[in-house]
């Protein structure tokens, strides 16, 4: 498995995000609640990251922050040459439409629409985009197609969401406690996909998580901790999710 | 097909029961406005199309009696197109079989050929022949009334002789579409009607052969009305004219010009209030049901899908609900308004209907809706789109709950906690409990509007005929008469007390504003007819000067200590200034009063009387009409009670239509509001509530926490909407002022308790169907999803 994608340094690879002094503040009610506190980082192309850390380190804001979803206070984040802190909304949602493919700890499917349904979603407004199907039988799910999100397991409505995210074709596919909500074994099952996304797509990978056993299956490990980078990891061999025991 | 819109087909399968809840509040509101409109229209073109078709005369005259030859000098005024003379006069008639005197106006019609102004609509049978004297054509109203057919006999008192004569057919008049017996408020066409006879035979009868006591003109285009009427005055003056007329003062189109207002009023007030109130309904529902989606838009958002593109998808799915609910509110609009257009060609005998819906009324319609279903969605779909996609997938902003006041006041010992949490809920969120609140609070003042006529007539007709006319039976003499006639009513059988009047036509001249109405003399302290003041107090007639109702002295301008100019349409016509020395409170109708040997005097003539007001003992009632009937100086005779039921079956005609269906589309749009504000409570708190029944709370228990909570704002609701009804009433009060009458805000308790009890079993019927899916709550399904 190791055999696709070595690991290798940094300065190998060309650089897909590069943010420099990321804050973020968030307004409740009368009190500022910092999230970020001056983050710097680099993700690089076909690299898969887990960033990692208890809830409220900021992982998710700095996720989002990536992903077009939520602008920072202060700082810059590049995709490529591209500073997405001076983006507007519009400019944003094309960022987010052309680029970027997100699973959600809660999958946030459209309840009323089918598996295949919900991709095509997304695949009507991408440009190279998979066929649905095909997406579908990535995340293993080519059986369940016209399956209603009420009629599936919380794994399968994961899987579907991560075929969702990934039929785009996008450049990079950010996972934010993509097995929050489920068991191990679905868990893992989860993970597998994810992790044959980024391996036979070569999709530039982050994940988020607070498990610190996933951390195994990564290239490099991000810990976040008070909205500050507190370590970084580079994992010498990765662990397939199969291995992997929480 | 594209997923967006699979995604809306499914979702509003998903939500079609609040779907058609709106759609029809949409179609309440379109269906009424194009029903009033359309029927507005059609009686327009219909009147202009029969008023031309039928030549409807444009200056009337009437006189004692002038020769033919004047005919030619009216003709010479310049501006005068076509002129017709005739001979016209009220007579009784003896009707087999019906107790009571019976008033007919008796109409020549040329002895050869058509009129040439005021045709006639023949319905059945033929004209009378030439030269007969004993065939007459009678209105189609009167033979309904009657069930007269071609071929019938009735009798005449014809200058004191009865005479039979023959029913040839029946027919309609443009002159003649609204039937008024003169003296009467409602129309009554068993105790009214035109008979139509030959120009020769009916001059014979009446000594005017040669001669004639009625023209009517019609004018050229580049006509001054009042040039010729001022001329036309002139001429027949000698002749004992009393004073010409336009269309506008003419009787029947006077009415008509009345009821279309009324009708008008009626067409602006109920489709503004209606559409006003659906569309604020549709924002309040719209801006909840787009709020609850507010985690798929930004999922949406977050999939690359522009703020646009989500506007666009919402605003599809609300489009398909208001198209639905204008194409059923088109179909239901136009299906009333030909009912509604049918029972007033009936109620005003037009000989034909013209039924007409301009493309601008359904386009208008339409465009409504649609522009307040935009605004709604737009609102809504911007507030849900301008959170960042990170924050709306987050759950929704901090809930900060705290003890509400109530409690802070030191009742929360008195509160459960459930009780509680339906205090809360209610007071942390207090813009969307007021709009719910005033959503429910609307539908039940709406409700009011619906009955308010009804309510607000009969205190109307109880003032009129409680208070004020107070008489039994009321004589009218053809000419004025000696007040020895008092005393021979005064004689008969059954006639406990008499009280005379003169009445008068006449112009009250104020400034540049004049009106032409009737000038009443009554006797000072009467107790049958009584003036009544602004507090409905009967109140004394001044021995000199004049008292008109109030509404006349708004519409003159004048108030009291102000001189008018009383011009007299009878007689000598002497023009007096008369100062104005009280102003008298009435519903129905504007009239002048004068104390009547005051008025004697202003008409330079002795003590003469035009008719008599009697108080009657019931059992010799028959036994009068019968005497009535013989003496020959009665021109009419109206009994009060007979009065009364006219003026229902009037109201039953065609109030009652548009009070059945204010009050169908208000119940709709009560059940509409509310069963929504149930359902989007419900579908806001599911999770919470299926968490409740996880702790272990019962079904019962969580449904009190819901059903509790519609509980409180129905019952805050309803008070409200009491003054929201009150407040529509007014307006519709407002609107429908007019010279005919003038509505008192009046609402019956019943009225409160109907608006009410309907805003109680829509919020029973929709916490019945909620408590149905409480029951069906997946509790598994919120332990394993967030919130």
């Amino acid at each position: 498995m190791n055999a696709t994608h070595p690991p290798l340094s940094s300065s190998d690879r060309k650089s897909v995000f590069t943010a420099r002094g990321l804050t973020k503040i968030y307004q409740m009610g009368e009190v500022q609640v910092p999230a970020l506190r001056g983050v710097d980082l680099e993700l690089y192309e076909g690299e898969f990251v887990v960033l990692l850390g208890p809830s409220g380190s900021g992982k998710s804001t700095l996720l989002n922050i990536l992903g077009g979803l939520d602008t920072p206070t202060s700082g810059t984040v590049c995709y490529g040459e591209h500073d997405l802190s001076v983006y507007n909304d519009a400019a944003l949602t094309h960022y987010r439409r052309e680029h970027v493919g997100f699973v959600f700890q809660f999958y946030n499917l459209i309840p009323s629409l089918t598996a295949r349904e919900n991709v095509a979603l997304v695949t009507e407004i991408a440009e190279h985009p998979m066929a649905p199907e095909e997406a579908l039988r990535l995340v293993g799910l080519g059986e369940r197609m016209d399956h209603f999100p009420s009629q599936l397991s919380g794994g399968e409505q994961q899987r579907v969401a991560i075929a969702r995210a990934v039929a785009k074709r996008p450049d990079v596919l950010l996972c934010d406690e993509p097995t929050g909500a489920l068991d191990v074994k679905t868990g893992v099952l989860v993970l597998e996909v994810i992790e044959r996304v980024n391996r036979e797509l070569g999709t530039t990978t982050a994940v988020i998580t607070h498990n610190a056993a996933i951390a195994d299956m990564a290239d490099r490990v991000i810990h976040l901790s008070n909205g500050q980078i507190s370590e970084v990891r580079r994992n010498a061999s990765k662990k397939s999710p199969r291995e992997i025991v929480w | 097909m594209r997923a967006l819109d699979i995604k809306l087909l499914r979702d509003l399968w998903h939500l079609r029961g609040q779907a058609l809840a709106i759609a029809l509040v949409i179609t309440a509101g379109v269906a009424t406005f194009i029903m009033f409109l359309s029927t507005l229209d059609s009686l327009r073109l219909t009147q202009a199309e029969y008023y031309q078709d039928y030549r409807f005369a444009e200056v009337f005259a009437s006189l004692k009696r002038a020769p033919q030859s004047l005919a030619r000098r009216i003709a010479e005024i310049p501006g005068v197109e076509r002129v017709e003379t005739r001979v016209t006069t009220l007579v009784n008639l003896d009707i087999p079989d019906f107790p009571e005197p019976v008033t007919g106006q008796l109409v020549s019609i040329p002895d050869h050929g058509e009129p040439l102004m005021n045709k006639l609509h023949l319905r059945q049978g033929r004209i009378p022949e030439p030269g007969r004297d004993d065939e007459v054509l009678i209105s189609v109203a009167f033979a309904e009334a009657h069930r007269f057919v071609p071929g019938d006999k009735l009798n005449a008192i014809i200058n004191g002789k009865r005479k039979a004569l023959t029913i040839v057919g029946t027919a309609l008049s443009p002159e003649y579409i609204y039937q008024l017996r003169p003296g009467s408020a409602f129309p009554d066409y068993q105790r009214y009607g035109i008979l139509w006879m030959g120009r020769t035979a009916l001059g014979n009868a009446y000594d005017m052969d040669g001669a004639f006591n009625n023209v009517v003109l019609s004018l050229t285009t580049d006509a001054s009305e009042k040039d010729v009427i001022d001329r036309l005055d002139d001429l027949i003056d000698p002749y004992g004219g009393r004073g010409a007329y336009s269309r506008v003062d003419q009787f029947s189109n006077r009415f008509l010009t009345e009821e279309f207002k009324q009708l008008e009023n009626n067409a602006r007030m109920f489709p503004v209030i209606f559409l006003g109130i659906a569309i604020f309904l549709l924002n309040v529902v719209l801006a909840r049901m787009i709020h609850m989606q507010r985690e798929q838009i930004a999922a949406l958002k977050a999939f690359g899908y522009t703020n646009r593109a989500v506007a666009l998808h919402y605003f599809k799915l609300v489009m398909v609900i208001v198209v639905l609910g204008v194409a059923a509110g088109v179909l239901a609009g136009i299906w009333l308004g030909k009912g509604m257009s049918a029972i007033y060609m009936d109620f005003f005998s037009f000989p034909f209907l013209h039924f007409q819906l301009r493309p601008q009324v359904v386009l208008s319609a339409a465009l409504t809706s649609a522009g307040g279903a935009l605004v709604a969605t737009l609102f809504a779909v911007r507030a849900a789109a301008r959170l960042r996609p990170a924050e709306a997938m987050r759950p929704e902003a901090p809930t900060q709950y705290r003890e509400s006041f109530i409690e802070r006041l030191g009742f929360k010992r008195f509160l459960n906690h459930p009780t509680r949490m339906i205090v809360r809920h209610i007071l942390r969120r207090p813009v969307k409990s007021a709009l719910t609140m005033l959503g429910i609070a609307f539908a039940c003042g709406i409700m009011m509007t619906g009955r308010f006529q009804q309510d607000t007539v009969s205190y109307m007709m109880g003032v009129e005929y409680g208070l004020m006319q107070r008489e039994d039976v009321s004589v009218a003499f053809f000419d004025p008469t000696s007040r020895r006639a008092q005393y021979e009513l005064q004689s008969l059988a059954g006639v406990e007390h008499v009280e005379v009047f003169r009445s008068v036509p006449a112009r009250l001249h104020f400034a540049h504003r004049s009106h032409r109405t009737g000038i009443t003399g009554v006797e000072p302290g009467g107790d049958i007819q009584r003036l009544l003041d602004a507090d409905l107090k009967p109140i004394a007639l001044p021995a000199a000067g004049i008292v008109l109702t109030d509404y006349l002295g708004e519409m003159l301008g004048v108030g009291v200590g102000d001189t008018l100019m009383v011009e007299i349409l009878e007689g000598t016509r002497p023009v007096r200034e008369v100062p104005v020395v009280g102003l008298v409170k009435e519903y129905l109708g504007v009239s002048a009063y004068m104390e009547l040997s005051a008025l004697n005097r202003l008409l330079h003539e002795g003590p003469a009387i035009s008719g008599a007001y009697l108080a009657v003992d019931d059992e010799y009632l028959l036994g009068l009409f019968q005497r009535f009937k013989e003496t020959p100086r009665i021109a009419a005779v109206m009994e009060r009670e007979q009065e009364i039921r006219n003026f229902n079956r009037t109201m039953d005609q065609t109030m009652l239509f548009i009070t059945t269906v204010a009050t169908t589309f208000s119940v709709v749009i009560a059940f509409g509001v509310v069963y929504n504000s149930a359902r989007i409570a419900l579908t806001e708190r599911a999770r919470e509530l299926a968490s409740l029944r996880v702790l272990g709370f019962t079904r019962g228990e969580i449904a009190y926490i819901l059903l509790g909570e519609l509980a409180v704002l129905t019952a805050f609701a309803i008070p409200i909407g009491f003054l929201v009804g009150r407040a529509l009433c007014g307006i519709i009060a407002l609107g429908l002022q007019s010279e005919l009458y003038r509505v008192p805000l009046i609402l019956e308790p019943k009225t409160y308790a109907f608006a009410a009890t309907v805003v109680l079993i829509a919020t029973v019927i929709s916490a019945l169907v909620v408590r149905r899916h409480l029951d069906r709550l997946d509790l598994i399904g919120v332990l394993k999803t967030k919130e």
